[in-house]
């Protein structure tokens, strides 16, 4: 009889601390892509909301602490961290799709900045917010989680390239910093 | 030589540094180019062309003469201009395009032979024979002529890359900057202020005026302490805006650790993307040189330079300095060394009014006419309204008067103003959206004026982003007016440099003109001023004042050439920071990535996916070896393959099948549920798109599968036909491609190793050929597909992906147990060869269904895409190249992708082609090589000798047309349903 063991996507690449900067791989156990069917996103948001007690999300934000409901594309969303209740839309696992890692510390969105072209100042990318974007030449979304913390998510096959690029921009940003002193 | 008590650096310890191997001290805060001249090293460099001994000519980035190599090795780093790069210690730069040295360069014989090298003599004179043109003559110029050399090795410094967000970005710190940066500041805005220069403060760091009572350098050191202090403010230093570009983006180069020992941690260059609301340019203004017989001897300066190397860092780069101007503005230059205790020779004016500031010889209507000194300025030749004299003088301190730096504004084809007044080009309003320009970039020249100007524009600028400007009080500073007289080229017997980074003077102009290169764009190509590092920074204007002398034109009709990005130069390793190497993108890893390093397999990209080639056994030595083995053990017992890179595609909703028809050449609304089928996808111009198995998992709901060549062209087509073609369809589709981790099971033994993992065994009826379903293995829900590549008794086993690399490791250790094991891309290829199954190799974006022998797969009883298209008469009549299989007559015959066909016995020429090979592999059960290609009428010539010719390779063999199924062609291995 075989016995299958999970791994996660970035397995033992995190977590890293690097100069003011974390990086630490985010588990969600359960992701579901929603996408109402024609006509239903306030149905479905109503369901949502009656089941996991947050609703379909409007674009670019990403709602909820417990379990989240974050905007990931036209009438498309991803409910993390609950299991999904039968809705009028697509619902589909993507619990094992997506690698995610949460960059915190001081310099975390000067990483970042490294990485995306998205503006990410506190003034227009506040806790809540969420955009698709590119990280360096890969696709995906950041979200700000905090005043200085951020979750960066990538395709998971593309999780070694995320924490190679997070760490790079984080190594050069501490370099910077150790050579003024 | 250093004046006492000089200089913004005056307590600056002593650092030392070597240039061409000779040790020096210099000061921190210096120059390269500060440090050289305290040391009275005049001689830095060798012209372009004609090697002709240059000096220090400004104290600025728009240095034309003194460029430098650092670092050695791959480390090189040429063209360092000595006037920006700051002195640390240990700094070890040397001397460009001399040989054996900077003193005694051999290659200065080509300025014996300038009569005969003048602008276009490569062109008329190198031309015969052609071929030797690339092979002889330009790699021998090329050696002779040049400024600094790359290394070739591959360089390892860290470099990096960054985006920046702003309301306001002010370009340039000098006066004009630090009010518009203070102004915005206070008004509530973000901003950026980006300086070139480590200090911010421009001409006031070099000047002697005061602003509001206190030293000019004092001053701006005031506000920048105040703007440091501002939360919404960023201060830039180092960092030179470096093009302009669509809404609001401009690019800007950081050196980051230029200044200081190399240093692998710490990046060397940043190269920024800058996104600002508005901005303001207040990069200042560049002096010209005036065009004056031999004017290029080292110790001839540009006057404001002469200045800056005195007040910034108390530096006198001679004992006994001359001026030469037609402005008022360079008289400082003689009364600031006068203060200082250094000789001034004289002041020559080329106006009869010239007037007299201090205490110092002026010579009115004066011109230089000629000079003297091999390596360094000796004595000077002035003629003037009392006639002609010689003056011993080691530097002449030029100025011709200043030119705004309009280069930003120009970047989106902008073209500048000519401004009679100051003689120049100022910006043109409205020539880069949201970019505004303050102080003497938009030709205000007076400190009053620039300080006033950046306030003002500043305040303009805030109102229109929606704020309340901040009240700031006008520092008081002085506000002399600007008086100059045109002075372009001084007649005498010499050459009268004005590119003299290219070695461009005014006789080429002239050439050009009378040659009827009369454009401005046709006389920079055929004299190349204006090209290389400096872009023409200090002769632009003066050469086309000159051509519009030589054309009898006036300066603003014959215009300017075209300012372009980037506005210093800008090494590619910052552009392309982290995209070195393996860095050109990112890579895709399958779940069994490690378990299939571990076998040791060489990984090959499939797109941006990492695929094992083959797994080596111990004892095989080539890759056909280890390949012809796993095609053995999968057509006889079991293969394991992670196939999780083919592109996955959920689609759901109640109008799913109806979405599948219309995407789909053949039908799906028939797909019974748990049960697959193959599809074909056209595109719109009626050729195939794309192929892939698509299973019905429910009711409503469909996982399609792509290649994984296709993944993202196929979701982006969904998209494209959901949104604007069938936006009636109620369907969704989601990429489930990382969800799952899915391996081939493929083999005559496969179900019994299924069996083995399986929580609930299958059987050959429950699960027929093309059947699928949930499974179970170990409590984990997976999902199983009877599909098949090889032709073998197959299926693909997915699991979620968390499980990927346990399962993958599992189906090995089993597959190996029963006598099998993994196989890679190459066994995998060979395969599907043998079975005749496509790829897009076949399916290339050339080839129609029919093309492929799935002509009737185009269901006629419903519409799809490229239905109509594909029963065009070009499409379905004529002769068409159809695909056929391809066996040598010889069993040993090789064949080879890319070779073309022929009837045999024909020439093979273009003319006669027939057709082309698009696969090829050995089959290690059929024995010999095996092909598929495109053969005209291919489908009605099965049979038929056809010659195979590869003129690349040498490879000729006679083929038989055959069906491009080789192996099994009625499918009873794959659809096998024995429970044995």
């Amino acid at each position: 009889m075989v016995k299958l063991i999970a791994n996660t996507p970035c397995g033992d690449l995190l977590p890293r601390a690097i100069g003011t900067v974390s990086l630490d791989e985010v588990i969600v156990d359960q992701i579901t892509f929603v996408a109402p069917f024609n006509g239903q996103q306030k149905a479905v948001s109503d369901a949502l909301k009656a089941a996991i007690g947050i609703g379909f999300p409007a674009p670019n934000r990403c709602i909820g602490t417990g379990p989240r409901a974050m905007w990931c594309g036209m009438g498309q969303a991803l409910v993390m961290g609950a299991s999904c209740p039968d809705l009028a839309a697509q619902c589909v696992d993507q619990s094992d799709a997506w690698a995610i890692v949460k960059v915190h510390g001081v310099d975390a969105a000067a990483v970042l900045a490294r990485l995306t072209p998205l503006d990410l100042r506190a003034s227009e990318f506040k806790r809540g917010h969420t955009a698709r974007t590119l990280i360096g030449h890969m696709t995906g979304g950041i979200t700000r989680s905090g005043a200085q913390s951020f979750e960066v998510m990538v395709m998971r096959s593309m999780a070694a390239t995320l924490v190679h690029e997070l760490t790079q921009a984080a190594e050069n940003m501490h370099g910077r910093e150790t050579s003024l002193r | 030589m250093r004046v006492a008590g000089k200089g913004l650096n005056a307590h600056g310890a002593p650092v030392t540094f070597t240039f061409d191997g000779t040790t020096f001290e210099g000061r921190e805060g210096d120059t390269l180019a500060a440090a050289l001249l305290a040391n009275d090293v005049r001689l830095v460099g060798r012209s372009f062309k004609y090697h002709r001994p240059r000096g220090i000519l400004t104290a600025g980035s728009e240095e034309p003469n003194a460029l430098v190599t650092m670092g050695t090795d791959a480390a090189q780093d040429p063209n360092i201009r000595a006037t920006t790069q700051e002195i640390y210690d240990g700094l070890a730069a040397r001397s460009q395009n001399a040989w054996p040295s900077l003193n005694r360069d051999v290659m200065a014989v080509n300025d014996l032979l300038s009569p005969f090298l003048s602008a276009g003599f490569y062109y008329k004179t190198f031309m015969w024979p052609k071929s030797f043109w690339e092979k002889v003559y330009e790699p021998i110029i090329r050696r002779a002529a040049g400024l600094g050399a790359l290394s070739g090795a591959t360089n390892e410094d860290t470099y990096e890359k960054a985006f920046a967000h702003c309301d306001v970005l002010i370009i340039g710190a000098g006066p004009a900057g630090l009010m518009a940066a203070l102004t915005a500041a206070r008004s509530g805005a973000d901003v950026i202020l980006a300086d070139e220069d480590s200090q911010m403060g421009g001409r006031l760091l070099a000047e002697t005026y005061d602003v509001d009572g206190q030293a000019g350098a004092d001053w701006a050191a005031g506000i920048v302490e105040d703007l440091r202090g501002m939360a919404n403010v960023r201060l830039m230093t180092r960092t030179t805006v470096t093009g302009a570009y669509d809404q609001g983006t401009y690019g800007a180069l950081e050196l980051v650790n230029h200044h200081r020992t190399p240093n692998a941690a710490v990046p060397r260059e940043c190269f920024w993307r800058i996104v600002a609301k508005r901005s303001i340019l207040c990069a200042g203004a560049l002096e010209r040189p005036i065009a004056f017989p031999n004017n290029d001897r080292p110790g001839i300066m540009t006057a404001g330079a002469v200045r800056t190397y005195l007040n910034r860092w108390g530096v006198a780069p001679g004992k006994s300095v001359t001026v030469f101007a037609n402005n008022d503005d360079a008289h400082r230059t003689a009364v600031d060394l006068v203060d200082a205790g250094v000789t001034v020779a004289g002041v020559i004016d080329s106006r009869a009014d010239a007037p007299q500031f201090g205490d110092y010889p002026v010579f009115k209507s004066g011109l230089v006419i000629a000079t003297k000194g091999r390596l360094c300025l000796e004595s000077i030749t002035v003629q003037h309204s009392g006639g002609t004299r010689d003056i011993r003088t080691d530097c002449l301190a030029m100025s011709g008067g200043w030119n705004p730096t309009v280069h930003l504004t120009c970047h989106m084809n902008g073209r500048p103003t000519w401004d009679d007044y100051i003689l120049s080009f100022v910006p043109t309003d409205g020539s880069i959206p949201g970019m505004s320009v303050a102080g003497a970039a938009s030709g205000v020249f007076s400190t009053h004026g620039c300080l006033e100007s950046g306030i003002k524009i500043a305040r303009e600028v805030v109102l229109e982003l929606g704020l309340t400007a901040g009240d700031i009080d006008m520092p008081s500073a002085d506000d002399s007016a600007y008086r100059i007289e045109p002075l372009w080229q001084v007649e005498g017997k010499g050459r009268k440099w004005l590119d003299f980074q290219n070695d461009v003077h005014v006789k080429d102009i002239n050439l050009a003109a009378q040659e009827n290169f009369r454009s401005v764009e046709h006389m920079k190509r055929y004299t190349t001023q204006g090209m290389a590092t400096d872009q023409g920074k200090n002769s632009n204007v003066s050469a086309l004042a000159v051509l519009a002398d030589a054309t009898g034109r006036g300066i603003p009709e014959t215009g300017t050439t075209t300012f372009r990005p980037p506005y210093v130069p800008v090494s590619i390793g910052a552009m392309g920071a982290g995209a070195q190497g393996h860095g050109f993108a990112p890579e895709r890893h399958m779940t069994s990535h490690h378990a299939t390093l571990d076998r040791g397999a060489p990984m090959i990209e499939a797109g941006l996916w990492y695929r094992p080639s083959y797994f080596p056994k111990t004892g095989e030595t080539t890759w056909l070896e280890s390949c012809n083995r796993e095609v053995n053990m999968v057509r006889n017992t079991v293969g394991i393959c992670d196939v999780s890179t083919l592109g996955k595609i959920d689609i759901q909703g109640p109008d799913a099948a109806a979405f599948l028809d219309f995407v789909y050449c053949n039908t799906f609304l028939t797909l019974k549920e748990n049960r697959v089928r193959y599809g074909l996808m056209l595109r719109e111009d009626g050729y195939v798109m794309d192929d892939g198995t698509t299973a019905r998992l429910g009711p409503n709901q469909y996982v399609m599968t792509t290649t994984t060549a296709a993944a993202g062209q196929v979701m982006k087509h969904l998209d494209w036909v959901s949104q604007a073609l069938r936006p009636d369809l109620d369907v969704r589709f989601g990429s489930v491609t990382e969800q799952w981790a899915q391996f081939a099971v493929a083999g005559p033994k496969s179900r019994d190793l299924l069996n083995s993992i399986l929580d609930q065994g299958i059987d050959g009826e429950s699960w027929p050929f093309m059947a699928c379903g949930d499974v179970q293995i170990s409590g984990v829900a997976g999902r199983l597909f009877r599909i098949s590549f090889s032709g073998e008794h197959a299926y693909e086993i997915a699991v979620p992906s968390r499980y990927g690399a346990s399962l993958f490791r599992q189906l090995c250790a089993q597959a190996e147990a029963m006598g099998g094991g993994v196989y890679g891309m190459e066994a995998l290829n060979v395969l599907r060869i043998e079975k005749g199954f496509i790829t897009h190799s076949e399916i290339h974006g050339r080839v129609n269904a029919a093309d492929i022998g799935f002509g009737r797969m185009v269901s006629q009883k419903k519409d799809c895409i490229g239905n109509t298209a594909s029963q065009r008469p070009d499409v379905v009549g004529g002769e068409r190249e159809q695909l056929v299989g391809l066996k040598p007559i010889d069993p040993k015959g090789k064949l080879t992708a890319g070779a073309h066909l022929f009837v045999d016995g024909a020439d093979a020429v273009r003319v006669n082609d027939q057709g082309y090979v698009t696969s090829v592999c050995y089959s290690p059960t059929l024995g010999h090589d095996l092909a598929l290609g495109f053969l005209l009428d291919g489908h009605n010539r099965h049979g038929e000798t056809v010659q195979l010719v590869d003129h690349l390779r040498g490879v000729e063999t006679v083929c038989e047309v055959c069906h491009p199924v080789f192996l099994d062609p009625d499918n009873t291995r794959a659809k096998e349903t024995s429970n044995g």
